[in-house]
């Protein structure tokens, strides 16, 4: 039994302890708003928070994160009102919207540790999150809006 | 509304062996509706329903997979009904017949469907108005809808569309052809950014692709398939893989002969309660492989027999005068030979759909640009005749990207063949691996172009051929050559004006799957002419934009037919979308203007130019890069489109920005290697697509136009890889005519 804290809620569950996050997330937990899309940490469509940390879940074993606090974006503004997402909607940010949880876990953890970056610590921070649809210009645009932005949650 | 005649399909069923009805590009939709009922929605049409409180739900026929056609079909539609705007919810429609084509792809929702769209709205409309009409006892004429309510034009009276909506159901629908569509300038939602119908699921997460799809009970399957195309299991052994907690079963999937359509390639799956077990399970097949006859490919050596085929005279396409009866003089006289290597869809999601069999019943949820395709090979795989694939129940959900690859069902037919194995639900999820490793690949392609300059200046006496695995062979492994609408894919249209001139094409065998790629052979045909046309340039000495505007020469319609070719015009009719030279000569002047590409740069930095007019659309692109040492950087990127009306300003940007990036992706870094008949890359650390970092400056410049819409999804791919080797070329002296760049500079 692993035990850990995902959205501010305790759960128990009996897994794998290899098992990565993500799939726990998706088919065990039914979060399916973290995505797949390599499997192997290098596109970034499967971003979550450890403890504030944008960390990729599709491999990070379970175990690693037991009594953890782990944040996905169903549980990022709460009500949808972080200021990244707010953002994201005032840029039209998404095309095919795949990528966009993970973008914008990403992005949130980035203005949590520098609130207001430079446009190059946000290609730095930003280039693990691959989009096919090549939304980057508008997520560039939408994370320096954010960081203006007072209001929402950050 | 006109029946388009559609070469490309006849060419298309002759080749796949199927009847008209099962792949329906019908242009025209059946507006009528089920028979009307007296609960709180009010069924108007097949696509539009109306509550007694005034809430509109429009149904959606055509697949999303970022494009944007769930607002812009329903915005279309609300336009011509005169709804407002916030108060319409959409639906995606199921896999039915009764929606006309949903067959989404060559960037064709818009540009061939743009009428029929506006016709639904319009009926509904009108069955609005008469319903109003007959309310008020007077002749139709004498009511108008506006912002939904219908007024009466002498007494100023209006009754809003939810009250009138349970009349209206009542009402049998006029002829489509009867109703008057709106004026352009009465346009109140087409040409204007309305929000985007998913943006808000999207943003909270809550969006549901073809991978989110949960049932109770349902198995999750992941399958190891043949290595090498029509490679077949000689032998396996499953133990080890039963040992994972979570397996359920290993199944052998059925043998697939050639030709390979568009069906599962076979293997081993391993189905589990849960996507890791899965995935563990399949580690532990012990497979032993029969690799087949496509063992013998590789792409390195297939490259270079394209390169020798069109280094020589080929089939005729279409010609005039005779080439080979001139005397080049060498001294004006440039060829060049360029070359495209496979390239991958490779979408942020990656195939996945699930299939439940109760009883005699069959429900699907994927994520297809090709529902009705789709479904009409689920009741194939299931035995049932053609006429009763539409009791397949076949949902269709989000896609997260496409660009082609989700046209193809073989994802779902694996479903299929699992859940009716297993007796329960089965979703079928692909790896990356998988992704790249067992795709359709835009195929390996060699293009050639010879030209003379001539004493006054001008060019002529052209040779164009090519040479690439032709789609076809697909649904006729016999086939060798592309269909004449392969071959009108910016081969054979050329909007040059020359005396002399000749198109050709080489036969070639196909290995691996070929597939429609995001503007499909668009790819290699606009890299090779946007590079040549920039070579002629720099022989010529002027610069890129005059070459351009001479080699078009004066205002006219160019008709590729005259020369004897069954031009395609992608399923247009040529005289709403004509080769319109005035058209392309105000884009290459505009995109040179705008991103003042003529401007002296500091040495190691150049501009470069394309275009090239696709699908119904007009783009061209201009890039500037710096060289320095063995590095390219792209520093900035311009996109200038004439799309004809444009429905959802915003979005036709957003698609031009992302055909930037993709085209980027193709440019730098994008490349498929085979080896052994084996594909030699597996994820994006081999495979590297554009990434934030390697994003220029981006201007997207749109142009206004009252000419019917082109498509929109495609065309702005074609010209960008081109304006970056010119850029490349005006930096820094090196000429890449093989792609990607990477092979040569750092990226």
């Amino acid at each position: 039994m692993i035990s850990l804290t995902v959205n501010n809620k305790i759960l128990k569950l009996d897994i794998e302890p290899q098992m990565p996050l993500l799939y726990a997330l998706r088919d065990e937990l039914k979060l399916t708003g973290t995505k797949f899309g390599c499997g192997a940490g290098q596109c970034g469509a499967c971003t979550v928070h450890l403890d504030g940390q944008a960390i990729r879940s599709c491999v990070t074993p379970i175990s690693v994160v037991a009594g953890k606090n782990i944040t996905t974006i169903e549980g990022l503004g709460g009500n949808e009102d972080h200021k990244i997402q707010i953002a994201w909607k005032e840029f039209k940010v998404p095309q095919c919207g795949y990528c966009q949880s993970g973008q914008m876990m990403s992005a949130a953890a980035l203005l949590k540790q520098n609130s207001n970056p430079t446009e190059k610590q946000i290609e730095s921070f930003m280039q693990g999150n691959i989009c096919r649809c090549g939304t980057y210009k508008r997520i560039k645009a939408a994370i320096k809006s954010a960081a203006k932005n007072t209001k929402g949650i950050s | 509304m006109k029946n388009i005649e559609n070469v490309s399909r006849r060419d298309f069923l002759k080749l796949s062996g199927i009847t008209a009805s099962s792949f329906m590009l019908g242009v025209n939709l059946p507006i009528s509706k089920a028979q009307a009922h007296d609960d709180l929605a009010h069924e108007l049409n097949f696509f539009v329903s109306i509550e007694s409180t005034g809430e509109v739900t429009l149904v959606c026929h055509r697949s999303e997979m970022g494009q944007g056609i769930r607002t812009s079909v329903p915005q279309i539609i609300a336009d011509e009904l005169e709804a407002n705007w916030s108060k319409i919810s959409v639906v995606q429609a199921k896999a039915d017949k009764k929606y006309g084509s949903q067959g989404t792809a060559g960037s064709a929702s818009i540009r061939n469907y743009f009428t029929t769209i506006r016709q639904v709205g319009a009926v509904a409309r009108d069955m609005l108005e008469q319903a109003a009409a007959n309310i008020w006892q007077v002749n139709i004429s004498q009511v108008q809808a506006k912002n939904h309510f219908v007024h009466h034009k002498a007494t100023g009276q209006k009754i809003g569309f939810g009250e009138l909506s349970k009349h209206a159901a009542k009402l049998t629908p006029p002829d489509q052809k009867d109703v008057k569509l709106k004026s352009n300038s009465d346009f109140s939602l087409i040409g204007k950014d309305v929000k985007q119908v998913d943006l808000d699921t999207i943003v909270a997460g809550k969006a549901k692709y073809a991978q989110d799809i949960q049932l109770p009970d349902m198995l999750i399957a992941s399958i190891q398939r043949p290595p090498v195309v029509g490679g077949k299991v000689k032998s396996f052994d499953a133990t080890e893989a039963k040992k994972i907690k979570g397996v359920v079963d290993v199944i052998q999937l059925k043998e697939r002969p050639f030709p390979v359509n568009v069906m599962p390639l076979s293997g081993i799956a391993v189905v589990a309660t849960n996507t890791w077990a899965a995935l563990e399970g399949r580690k532990k097949l012990k497979i032993k492989w029969d690799h087949g006859d496509k063992q013998v490919h590789n792409s390195q050596s297939f490259k270079k027999e394209l390169i020798e085929k069109v280094n020589q005279q080929g089939k005729t396409v279409s010609s005039k005068g005779d080439v080979y009866a001139h005397k080049y003089n060498p001294q004006n006289t440039l060829e060049a030979t360029y070359t495209v290597p496979y390239i991958n869809h490779a979408p942020m999601e990656t195939p996945a759909a699930t299939a439940m069999i109760q009883d005699d019943k069959c429900t699907v949820w994927a994520g297809t640009q090709n529902p009705q395709w789709a479904q009409g090979m689920v009741a194939q795989e299931l035995g049932l005749k053609r006429e009763d694939a539409h009791k397949i129940d076949f949902n269709v959900t989000l896609m997260g990207g496409a660009f082609g690859r989700k046209s193809k069902g073989d994802f779902i037919v694996e479903a299929v063949e699992l859940a009716k194995a297993t007796g329960r639900p089965v979703k079928v999820i692909w790896s990356r691996e998988d992704d790249i490793q067992h795709g359709f690949y835009h195929s390996s392609a060699a293009n050639y172009f010879k030209a003379e300059i001539l004493d006054n200046g001008k060019v002529d006496n052209l040779i164009s051929r090519n040479a690439y695995p032709p789609i076809g062979w697909l649904f006729n492994d016999k086939t060798k050559t592309p269909s004449d609408s392969q071959l009108s894919l910016g081969f054979a249209d050329l909007p040059f004006d020359l005396n002399t001139l000749s198109y050709e094409n080489h036969e070639v065998d196909s290995f691996v799957r070929p597939g429609w790629v995001r503007s499909v052979a668009c790819i290699n045909n606009g890299f090779a002419l946007g590079s040549f046309v920039d070579e002629l340039a720099v022989k010529a000495q002027v610069p890129p934009r005059k070459m351009w505007l001479d080699l078009i020469g004066s205002d006219r319609v160019v008709d590729p037919t005259e020369d004897g070719f069954k031009y395609s015009n992608y399923n247009l009719d040529p005289k709403a979308h004509p080769i319109d030279t005035k058209r392309i000569k105000n884009l290459i002047n505009l995109i040179s203007d705008k991103a003042n590409v003529e401007q002296k740069l500091p040495n190691g930095q150049g501009w470069g130019i394309s275009f090239l007019r696709s699908f119904g659309s007009f783009v061209a692109a201009a890039t500037k890069v710096e060289v320095k040492g063995n590095k390219v950087t792209v520093l900035e990127m311009h996109t200038a489109v004439d799309c004809g009306i444009v429905i959802t300003p915003d979005r036709v940007k957003a698609q031009m920005e992302g055909a930037m990036i993709f085209g980027l992706s193709i440019a730098l870094m994008g490349q498929i290697t085979v080896n052994k008949g084996i594909v030699e890359q597996s994820n994006f650390h081999d495979y590297p697509v554009t990434r934030i970092n390697q994003v220029p400056k981006l201007f997207v410049h749109l142009v206004n136009s009252d000419a019917p819409p082109g498509g929109i999804g495609e065309p702005g791919v074609p010209p960008v890889a081109p304006s970056i080797t010119n850029a490349i070329y005006h930096a820094s002296k090196t000429r890449i005519r093989d792609l990607p760049v990477n092979k040569v500079f750092q990226v």
